[in-house]
């Protein structure tokens, strides 16, 4: 699982880091969102990976995992969601029509 | 502490309430920046004896809930950055052109200063990367809806350059949860203290260095700033070069001064190399320019490369002469950008080819510009002196020939580019003058301010260098901050105390 998830977020950045060098309009937005996956993907990893565990303490599940990697990925998601939002209308605007 | 934060947010939800009416708008502005600059103000006072506050927000106890700390560093910080960005509202709303601009300059403006309060008092990692990533959307809206049809590519290359130093940055926050378990900055200096393994924890801050060392500017990731700053409109230019470096430098010098120091920091020779890069090569760069704001965007660089050299000598000395360069340089830069605007409004250009000759014509600009000029070359009564001074002691008592060198070298050649932009800007002959056209009096009146305090620090230095110097022993000594963060009792150990915080 761990070994998955690390090759993705490999493969993730360097696709990222490839089309953030790219020629066109779009591609270093595209590299930026790329990128943005594979920092959230290591966030959510560094509380450790557990399979089938809820992220609550006394629901009754015996080895519970950790709460925050969770919280921050979603925050990360978040800012990551408005500032690609924000680009898409800086390209736009920059794109003559 | 919370005031410095929440009134100019309240401000810029008020701003976009007034909406068009902005001189209302502006009004807004100028008194919630203020109140947040008495509040600043009343911080240092408060702090100014080693104290230090924090705020934890929903009662939550510390390495789990939010944490919002003052100590002398940040009160400090906070204070000078209000001041600049007082200035720069009273002579953006002055000088920007069209009106409806200025519908968007206060909002933004207001956004921004809270992101600033917010890297300041925040305690903890991600809560950093939060506050910039605020920061850096609030500067690209500025610079979107400011700069003009041209050079948009600087702009562009200054956004994502900035976007993946702030993934960086999140990638190692996320390592460095792994690996310890927590992000607060108390809680992260106990534990990494006692790690003997040095590779755990480098191999993480790497990532936070390269991030910091992108935001604020040192010398292989520099390039974003000369080729964005020129073309911004000088309040919204002098705000920029005043705050974004500065704040990467603070980040830097808390998380690696404070949070990982102890003896030493990770990649301390390697911070040592290149300030002394930065510095050589950021004079250099101003020295082949030929118009005054690209010439100072170079200084900035090369300024910055000497706060950091003051980090990466790392004893009390050079860290009190590091804030207190932070404090005069932020005052003084973004002075000189203000002037720089003024200069351009006045002759239309501020090339330094063809438009000499304005000290016969205006006087009072030779004033403002040589007040700053004087103080970033650091000539004896004014606040430069006593900051580039104290480095040099420090560099002398840290026994680094080569940083002794750098220091005075890179001095003399800031000096020799402010003569060139006197020389030829202010004598001259005045051949293809340009009518001179008037200049608003809130950008005179801003700049002003900002010669009169660089003058006082320069006269008060004695004081001001004492909050430098207390500022920097509050980061060497850490138990203030850990005591106010962690509370009196003892630290908590990892994964003991989770289950009862949680409920």
């Amino acid at each position: 699982m761990i070994l998955l998830l690390a090759l993705t977020i490999g493969f993730l950045a360097a696709a990222g880091l490839y089309r953030l060098t790219g020629p066109g309009r779009l591609d270093p937005l595209i590299g930026l969102i790329l990128l943005g996956q594979a920092a959230n993907l290591v966030l959510f990893a560094s509380g450790g990976l557990k399979h089938n565990a809820a992220p609550l303490l006394g629901s009754g599940v015996a080895e519970p995992t950790d709460p925050l990697p969770q919280a921050l990925v979603l925050t990360a998601i978040v800012i990551g969601f408005g500032i690609i939002a924000f680009l898409l209308s800086l390209v736009i605007r920059k794109t003559p029509k | 502490m919370i005031v410095c934060l929440l009134a100019p947010f309240a401000g810029a939800l008020a701003c976009l309430v007034a909406g068009r009416r902005y001189r209302l708008g502006g009004a807004i502005a100028v008194v919630a920046v203020l109140v947040s600059l008495c509040a600043a103000v009343g911080l240092v006072s408060s702090t100014a004896g080693g104290e230090v506050f924090a705020l934890h927000a929903g009662g939550w106890r510390a390495p789990f809930g939010i944490v919002m700390v003052a100590d002398g560093f940040s009160a400090l910080m906070l204070a000078v950055c209000q001041t600049v960005t007082l200035a720069a509202l009273v002579a953006g709303g002055a000088l920007l052109p069209e009106r409806w601009k200025r519908r968007h300059f206060y909002p933004l403006v207001l956004t921004l200063s809270t992101a600033t309060c917010g890297v300041f008092l925040t305690g903890d990692l991600f809560n950093l990367y939060v506050w910039f990533e605020v920061l850096l959307l609030s500067s690209f809206a500025l610079m979107a809806i400011m700069k003009g049809e041209e050079e948009r590519s600087g702009a562009w290359r200054y956004v994502i350059l900035n976007l993946v130093s702030s993934l960086l940055f999140l990638v190692a926050a996320g390592l460095i949860y792994g690996k310890s378990g927590s992000l607060n900055f108390a809680d992260l200096h106990l534990r990494f203290a006692g790690e003997e393994d040095s590779f755990l924890l480098e191999s993480s801050t790497v990532l936070l260095f390269g991030a910091f060392a992108i935001k604020s500017a040192l010398l292989p990731f520099a390039f974003w700033l000369p080729a964005g700053y020129p073309h911004l409109p000088p309040a919204v230019s002098a705000l920029f070069a005043g705050l974004l470096t500065k704040v990467g430098l603070y980040a830097l010098f808390r998380v690696f001064g404070m949070v990982f120091g102890g003896d030493s920091f990770p990649h301390r020779e390697l911070l040592m190399g290149i300030a002394l890069l930065t510095m050589v090569g950021g004079v250099l760069g101003a020295v082949a320019q030929t118009g005054m704001r690209k010439i100072l965007s170079f200084h900035i660089i090369s300024q910055v490369g000497y706060m950091a050299l003051a980090l990466a000598l790392y004893t009390p000395m050079a860290m009190a002469a590091g804030i207190f360069y932070l404090v005069h340089h932020i005052i003084v830069k973004a002075n000189l950008f203000l002037v720089a605007g003024l200069i351009e409004r006045y002759r239309g250009s501020s090339e330094l080819s063809g438009s000499g000759g304005l000290m016969r014509m205006a006087p009072w600009l030779g004033l403002l510009f040589a007040v700053p000029a004087l103080s970033l070359a650091g000539i004896p009564p004014l606040s430069g002196f006593f900051a580039k001074f104290g480095l040099l002691r420090a560099a002398i008592a840290s026994g680094d020939t080569l940083a002794i060198l750098v220091v005075v070298g890179v001095g003399l050649l800031t000096v020799f580019s402010m003569l060139k932009i006197w020389r030829a800007l202010f004598w001259g002959g005045d051949e293809g003058v340009g009518a001179g056209h008037g200049v608003p009096r809130g950008g005179i009146v801003a700049s002003a301010m900002l010669a009169v305090v660089t003058v006082c620090i320069g006269l008060a230095a004695g004081p001001v260098y004492g909050l430098a110097e207390r500022a920097a022993a509050g980061l060497f000594d850490r138990s203030a901050y850990i005591e106010a963060v962690l509370g009196s009792g003892n630290p908590v150990a990892p994964g003991t105390e989770s289950e009862t915080s949680m409920k």
